[in-house]
């Protein structure tokens, strides 16, 4: 089916998230639908699958104006969403999972005719390609393959759209080819697939048509064969952008951690980090790459004192590290940037000063005998906004009103405020756009030649490859090999990251 | 912004929730009048003027017993005298008396909410507070040691008894992880028990010759001073120390480092743990000063508005201050004022129920009603907006 959004716009208090976008996409073609967070890609989706009703403009499916008052209607309509996070149940198995919703029925009673079902998906997984075994455990499959059922299940509501919102973010960079060729097979069937995604490899890659969109707006249209990564990182920031982290070689010295023999227990106490040893020297980046829930969330809490350790050794600058407090830590001259900024790098509801001064406010300047000296505060925020070039109205803005890119400079200037030896830095570009993303890893750059240890945990393979003058993979807890930068391809990288040592 | 605009833009829902409450009441006082149902089938514009009449009259009688009726003030004005001066004032000084109590207590749950303690314990706070002050009374009253000191150590035996029992749920969470609103409940029936044992079995504190469950008269011991020039208005220090304690908190909370510990740990508790607080110094610190705050209300209550001490001297206070404080948006100027729009109900309502036979349920119907549209701004704004504008506030760019 040919789907055609013509002149979308949706208006929010404050924000126009969609400004007159038309996009377009045929029968068995890719679109690809790029933009930064915040461009309006995921109200457009939200509109397109019923969930919000746009302000003006059509929605047109084969030449024909549809209207979607809720996403049933969407639905019916034959178009299928897979959502960045995946809307399963963990203890259903996969036939349960796919025809959730639309069971086939037996009997007067209308029981659950399993058999049907099961014939079904088996049917359906065959005839595209995607390789599921019906009867497996949701909560026993690696993502890669939830995200099959996700898509399974959007097939068997008979949907001739297909869209996806960044389906890759959880993925290896293998399990990523393979939903490529997915797609590839999808699309040679009939099925038209929308592939919405900040990354520009991936577009150039899989898409037959990429739109670009900006502030709400669509910034431009072209093909792949037209296509390069700057052009298309232009097209979303609205200029030149610098992909590469341009740095110099590193002035390697002295081990500011060493890491010997860390075991560290997840919250369900089974073991999350096993018997890692590494160490991260003044002056160079080790950046820890692997798939996501691999062990490094847990890593980091143990090396920043929200967690505490199993046993193994632990030594900054030469001395233990004060394990479980996180207060001491960070005294001794450990800046961490947070993986997930929401939860841990920063309080909502406050405001941008405050959240300056989150982990110093107990000292001076800050604080007097227990008072809080509200001019100190300003003027250390007020400079702190101004070197790291925070877009905020005020300091004294709520810092839950900014975007994310400010909000993660908010935190990353807090923690260079500090006297920094070693910086550890988990996820630090998630979900930013390419314009901050570009100025974090040009500040964490700089720390590193300023002659600090940098750890950064990524599952981002672009930005281990861009930042890492050594590169560290984990896989199920273990660290399954160190390499240095020369050393470290993509393919080499994408396979420790699947397990695979040789 | 203009300092109007951003009064109003703070003020907007909770006065809005309260007229459409107001409005939502009428409605329902006429249609559940039996008189005018039954004469609504025969005679249904006679049925809507008697019941519209009569809710007329029930808010005016509201009215009158909240602020005062005009016709005594004029009476008061012409003769001057004081006795008439006095009945005119008696009726907002005493909705002012019965908001004393909830502006302590909804102070006091304020700061545990705003550190993320959902402290149901402001009865038991305010009860505990109410027999350290009781003991205080009859332990130093009766010039033991001058009048002001003797104040001044009620006020502390307060804060002490209202921190002491805010205190073991405030450890048991810290340390064992057990959930403050069950533990804060079970201390409430604790305090009020133990309020009956003391009242029913200790001489030195029952009422001789001993026949009910109630203590002596504090006021014998301990005479909190009134502030007002006629000596019959019983407004006594009571709402003075609860406005400063509202600056207090409001200080504390906003210029302290310990209270920006606290709001960040309420927001929070993830990153207040990343940042290096303490969890537990917060838990434990906001339950202090919470029980305190809601304790010292306690004491000053029982020795000054009550002047003695029996079982049920939290009365509803606890869930009362409980809605003040989340309609005052846990604000230290939301709650006073909240709380003072509380008085004013209650005590307009106690006039309502003598006058018009309408029951005192109606007014916590009311009450229910002010929170339930507070607590759904959106529902409470979208009254507010015209409906016919909605279209056209479209491209704006």
């Amino acid at each position: 089916m040919r789907l055609e959004l013509q002149q979308i716009t949706k208006q929010f208090p404050g924000v126009l998230a969609n400004d007159r976008i038309s996009i377009s996409v045929d029968k068995g073609q890719v679109l690809g639908l790029l933009g930064e967070n915040g461009a309006g890609k995921t109200t457009l989706m939200n509109i397109l699958s019923g969930l919000y009703r746009p302000d003006s403009g059509k929605i047109l499916i084969d030449g024909k104006e549809r209207i979607f008052r809720d996403p049933a209607q969407a639905i019916d309509a034959g178009i299928g969403m897979v959502h960045q996070h995946f809307m399963l149940v963990p203890v259903f198995d996969v036939t349960e999972s796919v025809v959730l919703g639309n069971e086939p029925t037996k009997g007067p009673l209308g029981s659950f005719d399993r058999a049907t079902a099961r014939a079904q998906v088996a049917e359906l997984s065959k005839k595209h390609g995607l390789h599921v075994d019906p009867d497996a455990k949701i909560e026993s499959l690696p993502v890669g393959v939830r995200q099959r059922v996700e898509i399974l299940k959007a097939l068997y509501r008979k949907s001739d759209i297909l869209v996806l919102d960044e389906p890759s973010a959880v993925l290896t960079p293998q399990e990523t080819e393979e939903l490529f060729d997915i797609i590839r097979g999808l699309a040679k069937g009939g099925t038209s697939v929308i592939f919405i995604t900040h990354k520009l490899n991936e577009v150039i890659a899989v898409a037959d048509k990429i739109t670009v969109l900006r502030r709400g707006a669509v910034a431009g249209e072209t093909t792949p064969a037209k296509a390069t990564a700057s052009i298309l990182a232009e097209m979303m920031v609205g200029r030149e952008v610098q992909l590469t982290v341009s740095r110099s070689k590193s002035h390697v010295a002295e081990a500011v951690l060493e890491v010997k023999g860390l075991n560290v227990l997840n919250d369900a106490g089974a073991l999350a980090v096993n018997d890692a040893s590494f160490e991260v020297r003044s002056g160079e980046i080790l950046a820890v790459a692997g798939v996501q829930g691999n062990g490094q969330t847990e890593l980091v809490e143990a090396l920043t004192g929200l967690r505490l350790i199993d046993s193994g050794s632990v030594i900054l600058e030469k001395k233990p590290l004060p394990a479980g407090s996180p207060r001491e830590i960070a005294t001794a001259g450990v800046a961490h940037i947070p993986e997930d900024r929401n939860r841990d790098g920063m309080v909502k509801g406050m405001t941008v000063a405050e959240n300056y001064i989150l982990n110093t406010y107990h000292l001076p300047p800050y604080s007097k005998r227990g008072v809080l000296d509200r001019k100190a505060i300003a003027a250390a925020t007020e400079k702190a906004v101004k070197d790291f070039d925070v877009r905020t109205p005020s300091i004294h803005t709520d810092i839950a009103s900014l975007s994310g890119g400010n909000q993660q400079k908010v935190i990353v200037a807090r923690e260079f405020s500090r006297n920094v030896r070693l910086v550890i830095a988990a996820q630090p570009t998630r979900g930013l756009d390419v314009g901050s993303i570009e100025y974090i890893h040009k500040r964490i750059v700089e720390q590193r030649d300023a002659g600090a240890a940098v750890l950064i945990v990524s599952t981002e393979l672009d930005e281990v490859l861009a930042l890492g003058d050594r590169v560290a993979v984990m896989y199920e807890g273990r660290i399954v090999g160190i390499l240095d930068a020369k050393d470290a391809t993509r393919e080499r990288v994408g396979l420790l990251m699947g397990g695979i040592t040789k | 912004m203009s300092t109007l605009k951003q009064f109003w833009l703070k003020v907007r829902v909770p006065a809005l929730s309260i007229s459409v409450a107001l409005l939502i009441g009428a409605l329902f006082l006429v249609f559940t009048d039996i008189e005018v149902l039954g004469m609504l089938l025969s005679d249904p514009l006679g049925a809507l003027a008697l019941g519209f009449g009569r809710a007329a009259s029930s808010y005016s009688a509201l009215f009158r017993g909240a602020f005062g009726d005009p016709a005594n003030f004029s009476k008061a004005l012409a003769s001057g005298d004081v006795q008439l001066w006095a009945r005119a004032l008696r009726p907002i000084v005493e909705s002012v008396v019965a908001s004393v109590p909830l502006i302590f207590v909804g102070l006091g749950v304020s700061i545990a909410f705003r550190t993320g303690i959902f402290n149901i314990g402001g009865a038991g706070q305010f009860t505990m507070g109410a027999v350290g002050g009781a003991i205080a009374a009859l332990v130093f009253g009766a010039g033991v040691v001058p009048a002001p000191i003797a104040i001044l150590l009620v006020m502390i035996f307060g804060l002490l008894g209202g921190a002491l029992w805010a205190f073991l749920p405030g450890l048991l969470k810290a340390r064992v992880g057990a959930s403050e609103v069950i533990t804060t409940i079970m201390l409430n029936f604790i305090a009020s028990q133990l309020v009956f044992f003391l009242v029913s079995n200790v001489e030195f504190i029952q009422k001789p010759p001993r026949i009910q469950p109630v203590s002596k008269e504090l006021s014998q011991f301990v005479d909190l001073p009134g502030i007002l020039p006629i000596a019959s208005l019983r407004l006594d220090i009571g709402i003075i120390v609860a406005l400063l304690t509202a600056v207090a908190v409001s200080w504390f909370l906003f210029r302290s480092t310990r209270g920006f510990e606290l709001r960040a740990a309420g927001l929070n508790i993830a990153a207040a743990k990343y940042a290096g607080m303490g969890a537990s110094t917060s838990i434990i610190t906001a339950m202090l000063i919470s029980g305190a705050i809601s304790g010292l209300g306690g004491a000053l209550v029982a020795v000054g508005t009550v002047k003695q001490l029996s079982p049920g001297i939290a009365g509803s206070v606890g869930f009362t201050a409980i809605a003040i404080a989340l309609v005052g948006g846990t604000r230290p100027s939301g709650v006073v004022a909240t709380a003072l729009v509380f008085g004013l109900l209650q005590h307009g309502g106690s006039l309502m129920q003598v006058e018009t036979s309408i029951p005192i349920e109606m007014l916590l119907f009311i009450q229910a009603l002010v929170i339930a549209f507070i607590a759904a701004p959106e529902l409470t704004l979208g009254i507010l907006k015209n409906p016919f504008r909605r279209r056209q506030a479209k491209v704006t760019k």
